[in-house]
């Protein structure tokens, strides 16, 4: 670790105030926010390393300024990097890194919207979060907003970029869409049937979660992380639970690492089985969708009667896990787990040669690896289009080092790929599943959690089906929650959308968004 | 061809029986909290444990009670209350099926005498337990931002004998999230697969509201979502339903209480039933949706 640490001084001298060395796996490093771009450069071209979010929070108590946090990754060493910076309240601008990192586009107008700091040199400073209706001046996640209360709708406009020149149309679409989807915006500017831009407007169930997070007990704040994207309820948690138990000095006991990643597996089947099914109903492929979806149906099935509920809430708890997988269960569940994985491969071998479906999804919705890269993708998504990424070998946590499996990458970047994607990591959980199972060993299944440490910060992370879900949570001086920053997959992967769609046609939109499968519900949290 | 004839034979027939007749989730499933009367001393542990203050307590010193609020409509079903309890009052038994027409019948009460409560050692004083705001007396509908918007007849829309009549055999659903988790939308999605098949009882999922006759809402209806929800109300042809679907969607759960969430459906558009559930489970969902058709005798309910 110092050797990093002496490079980076060499090379910015006294562009860094301050170095700690955090907790275990968390480095900090101080700055001037005037030096943020610089040290950035510098983290990214130098070291290799890669930005993952930017969290700002309301400190004026503390120290009479805003802090921002930018959170790096480090892979060589599984160790993350969190570079601190401060914004005083008179100067409320801080430096916009969108032009030389474009994946923190939507960082800084968060930022912008919710805590009312400003990105001075942004490309496309517009509203994103709080919509046309909300009040100037007027920032959720300042500390003196206060209490709810009756917020006055304002009038506004937001104004979408525009496509012009002849035979050019537009084509709104949503909030509300016509499957049994959630609410977003979507603005085609198209020629005849082909794409030439897609404009993506969200944050229509923007639900304040982070905000409800602050003060909250670690208990309801756990309640909440499983309602942040239901789909993915367990990674949120998981990821919730581990800054908490970090923060609470909890060890968790092996046999609950172990069953962690059962049930985490658990939760990539059943996602995976609904996307693949996507696809095949999207392709008007019915015979592949209702079967993937009946073998869903049996893993929700099998979640009940292991866990007590259908998408695995409250299976988590701070310290371990609340449901036991005894000797005589895992016999039944490891037999059941086999006739799906026989159902499914037997599905997937028919998929595969039905030409009507390979036809729709070959070359279709591609994502290049530089674009992907550039603007930050992860999960499936990113594997599909070359990069080689994963949180559960790079930054291993649960019980992810003491298990083998591979990780699928394909470089081609279309539908096909995703799916492929998709496949290849079903076979992957049914084996970690059955490894996990037989290496779990005997002992308790929750460890003790001691109060939360005060003014301390803690980061918590998961690859939930959808890619890297990172959970940030800092506490104030008497211990209790001032700032939960939530990073979710959706929010890193829905600018890909834009690209994805470009020089393909608008009946094959839905395609290309169902091989994406992003949760609205995270990304607008 | 034939692979996919071999396949469709050797799965063979999974959808489960007629919903009515399937009262029973499978075994190990958690449901809902149920209080055994007979072991609760109105202690108030599980109140203080309670997310969502879907359990409070209020007292009355003067008449020596202390009363026992609960409400399924705000509980997320997270199974905090049951281990608190010092006298395992609380069990987990699997219900799942709460679907109501009023809010009310989604309430549960019982009284204490206060003098007895406070002889249990693990008892909690009433300043020491959070206090319901008066969130939960709004009943079948309020006025939002954007009621102006609606005509004066809505409730008047609810001539149930007349929309029974119109849709005796057949329902056209649009489903609206207005800002759910997606929790929700899983088990709605799921209603369509062969397991539950909604088809075989005539229900279908169309993809406009100017198709449908009942809309299916969940989510505790966001700030940013309220026009939309309200001008999807608007475009549906009257006669009209509405259900509320999952805990957020009766009175905003979890969320409620936020600067961007409404909380619940019914303070936007008027609603015909509701259902309970973190999400409900599909069974749950399709009583709910008889419900609110009426066909459901009310004996065969309970």
């Amino acid at each position: 670790m110092k050797p990093v640490f002496q490079k980076l001084k060499e090379k910015l001298g006294d562009a860094i105030l301050e170095v700690s060395e955090g907790t275990a796996k968390e480095w900090r490093v101080f700055a001037a926010k005037d030096s943020i771009l610089r040290i950035t450069e510098c983290l990214i071209e130098d070291f290799g390393m890669r930005f993952l979010f930017l969290s700002g929070s309301d400190t004026r108590k503390e120290n009479k300024s805003f802090t921002l946090h930018y959170v790096f990754s480090y892979a060589h060493q599984d160790q993350f990097l969190i570079v601190q910076t401060r914004v005083e309240e008179k100067d409320s601008q801080f430096p916009s890194l969108a032009h030389f990192l474009p994946q923190a586009n939507w960082h800084e107008r968060e930022i912008q919207d919710l805590l009312g700091l400003v990105a001075a040199g942004h490309p496309d400073p517009r509203r994103l979060v709080l919509h046309e209706d909300w009040p100037q001046g007027l920032f959720p996640l300042r500390k003196d907003f206060g209490s709810p209360q009756k917020i006055p709708r304002t009038a506004g406009q937001y104004v979408f970029a525009r496509v012009e020149g002849e035979g050019i149309f537009e084509i709104p679409v949503g909030p509300v869409h016509a499957g049994i989807i959630e609410p977003g915006h979507f603005r085609f500017s198209v020629a005849g049937e082909g794409v030439l831009k897609l404009e993506i407007r969200h944050f229509y169930t923007h639900k304040g979660t982070e905000k409800s997070g602050e003060g909250k007990s670690p208990e309801h704040l756990l309640c909440l992380a499983e309602r942040i994207s239901g789909d993915n309820s367990l990674a949120h948690a998981v990821a919730c639970a581990q800054a908490l138990e970090s923060l609470g000095q909890s060890e968790v006991p092996p046999r609950a690492q172990f069953l962690r990643v059962v049930f985490l597996e658990m939760e990539r089947l059943h996602n995976h089985m609904s996307d693949i099914a996507g696809i095949a109903l999207d392709v008007a492929f019915s015979f592949g969708a209702s079967q993937l979806m009946r073998i869903k149906d049996t893993l929700l099935r099998l979640n009940e009667q292991l866990a007590g509920t259908r998408l695995l809430r409250s299976v988590v708890t701070l310290g371990g896990v609340r449901p036991d997988i005894s000797e005589a269960k895992k016999e039944w569940f490891v037999k059941e787990i086999k006739k799906i994985k026989d159902d499914f491969d037997k599905t997937i071998q028919i998929l595969w040669q039905v030409d009507s479906l390979m036809d729709r999804v070959e070359t279709t919705g591609t994502i290049k690896k530089e674009v992907a890269e550039v603007l930050g993708g992860v999960g499936p998504v990113a594997r599909a289009s070359g990069i080689d990424r994963d949180l559960r070998r790079d930054h291993p946590y649960a019980a992810y080092k003491d298990l083998f499996f591979r990780i699928p990458v394909f470089l081609e970047g279309d539908v096909e790929s995703r799916m492929k994607v998709r496949v290849q990591e079903v076979y992957e959980s049914f084996k970690l599943i059955y490894d996990a199972l037989h290496a779990m060993p005997q002992g308790p299944l929750c460890g003790a959690l001691k109060p939360l440490v005060p003014s301390q910060s803690a980061l918590g992370y998961v690859e939930s089906p959808r890619g890297e879900c990172f959970h940030w949570i800092s506490t104030d001086g008497q211990g209790k929650i001032s700032r939960w920053k939530i990073q979710s997959p959706s929010f890193s992967n829905w600018p890909l959308i834009e690209y994805a769609v470009l020089e393909n046609i608008v009946p094959d939109f839905p395609l290309i968004n169902k091989s994406m499968n992003l949760s609205y519900s995270g990304n607008d949290r | 061809m034939f692979r996919i004839l071999k396949k469709n034979i050797t799965v063979g027939k999974v959808t489960l029986p007629q919903a009515f007749t399937l009262a029973k989730a499978p075994e190990g499933f958690l449901g809902a909290p149920e209080v055994d009367p007979a072991k609760c001393t109105g202690c108030g542990k599980c109140v203080i444990t309670c997310p969502t203050k879907a359990l409070t307590m209020v007292d009355r010193s003067a008449e020596d009670k202390r009363f026992f609020h609960r409400s399924y409509g705000d509980c997320i079903f997270c199974g905090l209350c049951g281990p608190v309890c010092p006298h395992r009052a609380i069990s987990f038994k699997g219900k799942f099926d709460l679907a109501a027409r009023t809010k009310k019948e989604l309430h549960l009460q019982s009284s204490f005498s206060l003098s007895c409560c406070r002889k249990d050692a693990a008892f909690i004083p009433s300043n020491a337990l959070s206090a319901k705001g008066s969130a939960d007396d709004v009943q079948g509908f309020a006025q939002g931002d954007f009621s102006s918007r609606l005509s004066m007849e809505e409730e008047g829309l609810k001539l149930k004998d007349k929309i029974q009549r119109l849709f005796g055999r057949s329902l056209h659903i649009r489903e609206v999230d207005a800002g759910s988790c997606n929790g929700c939308e899983v088990e709605i999605v799921n209603l369509s697969n062969p397991v539950y098949d909604a088809e075989r009882f005539g229900i279908h999922f169309v993809a406009s509201p100017r198709h449908a006759d009942m809309l299916l809402v969940t989510g505790p209806v966001t700030r940013q979502m309220e026009l939309a929800l309200v001008k999807t109300y608007e475009a549906t042809p009257p006669p009209k339903l509405v259900v509320a679907c999952g805990t957020c969607a009766i009175n905003g759960g979890i969320f409620g209480g936020n600067y961007t969430v409404i909380g619940g459906v019914d303070r936007s558009v008027p609603v015909n039933v509701y259902i309970p559930g973190c999400p409900p489970r599909p069974e749950a969902i399709l009583r709910g949706i008889f419900l609110a058709l009426d066909k459901i005798p009310t004996a065969q309910k309970n």
